[in-house]
């Protein structure tokens, strides 16, 4: 066994460090306040190559392994949850499957210009009455000859509006239930494919999460991803492993929160002593850091998994459990130990403790996440 | 167009704090740097380049430790890495440094050096200028900006007070000024790039032709007597008396310090 | 090497359009100082066109003897001619130490020339003395961006080197009583000595600075009272050199712009001195400055927490402490 990062993925924390503090930090305050996607960052991370962290050279990637992405949106999150999770989704939800399910043409079509970063990807599948039970597609999608028509919508889409490329599902086969979603690569000038309302959010303000509207869109037979009725499974194996990128979403938040409340902490004056010399304080950091510690190792545990090629399904389901609980954890004592001053905005752990929720929500509530893990362990 | 730019990695002396307690350097977690000077020249060369195609070349001196920033300089797009590296290197002054870098460019091909203006763990600004001269090369220092035009270089050579636009024939030495560009990030590809194909080339003493008693401790005609610190921060002491009589205080304060 | 073969101490008279720099006054001063001690000449080098009328301001702030090379070849600063001409005058004339300004005409000379004659050189020195029963100039400057100091020798080789910032030796009043030797000499360029070829010359002033790279800032706060109250700190920041910077509590009562606010939502600096106005020294504000190399704070509550940090502090009127320093400041620069 062996703990250590190897010498490339500590220079590529560099580099992540230097990224985020440099280009992501000095935004997150303002993308928060005005709720603006950042596109200039989306710009610049495709130059530095994030958008395609995970994938091979050959197909426009960074050839890295999922340790490298995965460290790549705990470093952004870690000064800013939103941008974390423009990366998450575009490279887990959207290029992943389809460099994992789809053809050889459907790959140079689509995953060369995601992986590039010259196209950004997106992801449908929670529909307004298919949330956890994402069984209940009501989006149809219909063989008519050489093309589907689909019809339908989907909410809650990140990077919605924005994105080029979009992974949507849709039943193909009602009488089979969960065998009869299909996926398909839908782009965003398809005719028929709009954007809809824009949710205000908690958090994770500058996100883009939008309705998606499908209204007799004509899809290629071509771009059907993997086999018709494979939708689901496509579905579940994906967000397998987009619930590393969100776990590492929730682990740099938590880390982010935890290094602010550590310089406040010195600084800060009550009493005639820095916080950090009260015994509450030492105490509530401890367990902040262990926890913090805790979550990076099952996130760790389950991207090099990933990558070795092992089951990671469970891995990555306790992962975000953990990391998400911890992210919540840890912002709130975060904000608790900044006292009046965390609550206000001249403090980012405000902002830390309301972009933590969304991972316990979001690509599988904590609640999912216990059901794949006991039903892995009970079965 | 081959490009060679020396680099110099350097402690990050904006993280280096003084212990309260022994007013003594600590250096323990102190991060390594490419010296900024040196990392804008790489962009400068990384520039040419990208606009006009060139082959570059990293050469360095220090420590093992020191492919780090070459493995950087890779991530930034750097095609060849050297790092010179030997015990009988060691401790030397800038005379002796200079003297050891050009021997070792000698043997390389190059139509252009640029080496940083200074190094911030020194603050010389004298290396550059040694290797041109022991190469005999013209040198433009202090560049803050460069560009190719008709085959010369138009280098912007910055002054206190202004600029002179020099142009000068390869094969010459250019030292730049951080504030000449923004170094780019490396890419996330380069750096797997940098780790996984990669090679540095480790060169030691015997690969290069220096007279042995030009180069380290022995060939440095400067050599450190004493180094010490400025000592601990007493406590400032806090006046209440006149605007005159206070105004004085200060500027003696100022005096003290060498800020007038 | 005969080390007696070398004596006398050389100021280079660094001149731009036939002005001589204020920091080779300033070294001429510390020369004339080393060159009582060493029992020698100070001898001030100028190399230029039409530099001729120099020679005597030169001796009248203390060149016992000045050295003057004119010729049209020198008449902006080149590398290689600069270079030439000097190393011919070493080798002819052997001084035993050579003082420079560590300016970019300074930094750029120095360095050939000590590779050139094989020499040391010591870049930036603060201090420089004598160690008495060796002759060596010991030559002390900051290293490691100023957390520490070396002395550093040249035991061996000769001349001695050093380069020294403006500013930091203090030259001596101007007397048109003293008395010095000319001597002109000539410079043996030709045009090949010319390697690079100089397209234009531009003078600008100096562009406005960012508060994270000025060495000198005075900030204003809360206490300041007023908008027009910062004209005082523009003054003084514009005399030490240095700019206007302030605290949240100026920023949002829109008496600074949002990028001089120094703090946790603003910039953190590092000057080499900061003098806090009216700032109480809220732990936001302290966060970005307290790791400026001096700290001067003027407050009138004599209990703000920014007296804890500050290396001198004035319990006071900032309206009326600031114009007070300006005053003292001008004095100053009468006298000096």
């Amino acid at each position: 066994m062996n703990f250590n990062l190897s010498k490339e993925h500590i220079m590529l924390q560099k580099l992540y460090k230097e990224f985020s503090d440099h280009e992501v930090k000095p935004l997150a305050e303002e993308i928060d306040e005005k709720e603006v996607f950042p596109i200039d960052t989306v710009r610049k991370l495709k130059e530095c190559g994030f958008m395609g962290i995970p994938f091979p050279k050959a197909y426009g990637g960074a050839g890295a392994d999922q340790l490298a992405y995965a460290m790549a949106v705990e470093a952004l999150s870690k000064v800013c949850a939103t941008t974390g999770v423009i990366v998450s989704a575009h490279t887990s939800l959207c290029a992943a499957p389809i460099f994992e399910f789809g053809t050889e043409e459907q790959k140079q079509k689509y995953l060369i210009p995601l992986a590039k970063g010259e196209k950004l990807g997106a992801f449908g599948l929670t529909e307004a009455n298919a949330g956890t039970d994402a069984s209940a597609q009501q989006t149809i999608a219909i063989l008519e000859g050489d093309h589907y028509l689909i019809n339908g919508s989907k909410i809650f889409i990140t990077n919605a509006g924005y994105a080029d490329i979009y992974i949507i599902m849709a039943m193909t086969d009602k009488s089979q239930g969960t065998r009869g979603i299909s996926a398909f690569i839908v782009e965003a000038d398809t005719e028929g494919f709009s954007v809809g309302k824009k949710e205000a959010k908690l958090g994770i303000k500058g996100s883009a999460t939008c309705e998606l509207i499908l209204e007799n869109c004509r899809i290629p037979k071509e771009n059907l991803l993997g086999k018709e009725g494979k939708g689901f499974s496509i579905a579940m194996k994906t967000l397998d492993g987009g619930r590393i990128g969100i776990a590492a979403q929730a682990l740099g938040i938590a880390q982010g929160a935890l290094d602010e409340t550590v310089a406040y902490v010195k600084e800060r004056k009550q009493f005639g002593k820095p916080l950090s010399y009260f015994q509450n304080t030492q105490f509530q950091l401890a367990d902040m850091d262990t926890k913090v510690e805790a979550a990076r190792l099952l996130v760790y545990k389950a991207a090099f998994n990933k990558t070795m090629g092992l089951p990671y399904s469970k891995e990555a389901a306790m992962a975000k459990l953990f990391a998400s609980e911890t992210a919540m954890e840890v912002t709130t004592k975060a904000v608790q130990l900044h006292g009046g001053y965390g609550y206000t905005r001249e403090y980012p752990v405000e902002r830390m403790m309301r972009d933590a929720k969304i991972t316990e929500i979001y690509e599988g509530t904590s609640e999912v996440q216990r059901m794949v893990i006991s039903a892995q362990l009970l079965k | 167009m081959n490009i060679i730019v020396c680099i110099k990695q350097v402690p990050d002396t904006t993280e280096v704090k003084l212990d309260p307690k022994t007013g003594t350097l600590i250096r323990d977690g102190v991060p390594s740097i490419i010296n900024p000077d040196d990392k804008s020249g790489l962009e400068a060369a990384l520039r040419l380049k990208d606009e006009l195609g060139a082959h570059i070349t990293v050469i360095t001196m220090g420590p093992l430790q020191a492919e780090n920033a070459i493995r950087e300089a890779f991530g930034m797009g750097a095609d060849r890495g050297i790092l010179l590296t030997d015990r009988a290197f060691a401790g030397a002054d800038t005379w002796a440094t200079s003297c050891t870098l050009a021997a070792a460019i000698k043997k390389l091909q190059y139509d252009l050096i640029i080496a940083g203006r200074q190094a911030i763990d020194g603050d010389t600004a004298q290396v550059g200028p040694q290797i041109a001269e022991h190469l005999h090369l013209p040198q433009v220092s202090y560049a803050g900006d460069l560009r190719v035009e008709d085959g010369s270089f138009i280098v912007k050579r910055m002054f206190e007070d202004g600029y002179h636009l020099v142009k000068v024939k390869g094969p010459c030495l250019i030292t730049t000024l951080k504030e000449m560009n923004e170094p780019r990030y490396m890419r996330v590809g380069k750096i797997i790039e940098a780790y996984q194909e990669k090679e540095i080339e480790i060169w030691n003493l015997a690969d290069i032709e220096v007279d042995p008693s030009n180069i380290g401790l022995k060939g440095s005609p400067t050599k450190v007597k004493k180094s010490f610190t400025k000592g601990v921060k007493a406590a400032g002491k806090v006046y209440e008396v006149e605007p005159k009589e206070a105004a004085k205080l200060v500027v003696e304060k100022l005096k003290e310090k060498y800020i007038i | 090497m005969n080390f007696s073969e070398y004596r006398g101490i050389w100021v280079f008279a660094e001149q731009r359009n036939g002005e001589i720099q204020k920091v080779s006054l300033e070294l001429l001063g510390k020369g004339k100082e080393l060159a009582e001690k060493l029992d020698t000449t100070l001898t001030a080098i100028i190399l230029g066109h039409n530099v001729k009328t120099e020679a005597k301001e030169l001796v009248y702030f203390g060149a016992d003897e000045v050295v003057i090379v004119d010729d049209q070849l020198l008449e902006f600063y080149i590398t290689e001619t600069y270079t030439k001409v000097m190393t011919n005058l070493i080798k002819e004339r052997k001084p035993e130490i050579i003082l420079m300004g560590a300016t970019a005409i300074g930094r750029d000379l120095a360095p050939r020339i000590s590779a050139r004659v094989h020499t040391g050189l010591t870049a930036d020195c603060t201090t420089l003395e004598i160690e008495e029963e060796t002759r060596n100039l010991l030559m002390t400057r900051p290293a490691f961006g100023g957390n520490i100091m070396a002395t550093i020798l040249c035991p061996d080789h000769r001349p001695q080197m050093s380069t020294v910032r403006p500013g930091v030796m203090i030259k001596l009043d101007r007397d048109e009583g003293r008395r010095g030797r000319v001597i002109e000499v000539d410079s043996g360029l030709t045009s090949k000595d010319i390697n690079v070829e100089i397209l234009e010359v531009v003078k600008e002033p100096q562009e406005k600075k960012k508060i994270e790279e000025a060495e000198v800032l005075v900030a204003g706060g809360r206490g300041i009272g007023k908008k027009e109250n910062f004209n005082v700190l523009e003054l003084l920041a514009k005399e030490l050199g240095g700019l206007v910077a302030g605290s949240r509590a100026a920023v949002d009562a829109g008496w600074i712009e949002r990028g001089q606010q120094v703090g946790q939502t603003g910039k953190t600096v590092r000057p080499n001195l900061y003098i806090a106005c009216g700032i109480s020294g809220a732990i936001q504000h302290i966060t970005g400055m307290e790791e400026a190399e001096l700290i001067v704070a003027i407050n009138k509550n004599p209990s703000a927490p920014i007296f804890d940090l500050s290396d001198i502090g004035i319990v006071g009127e900032v309206e009326k402490v600031v114009p007070a320093i300006l005053e003292v400041l001008k004095e100053e620069s009468f006298k000096g």
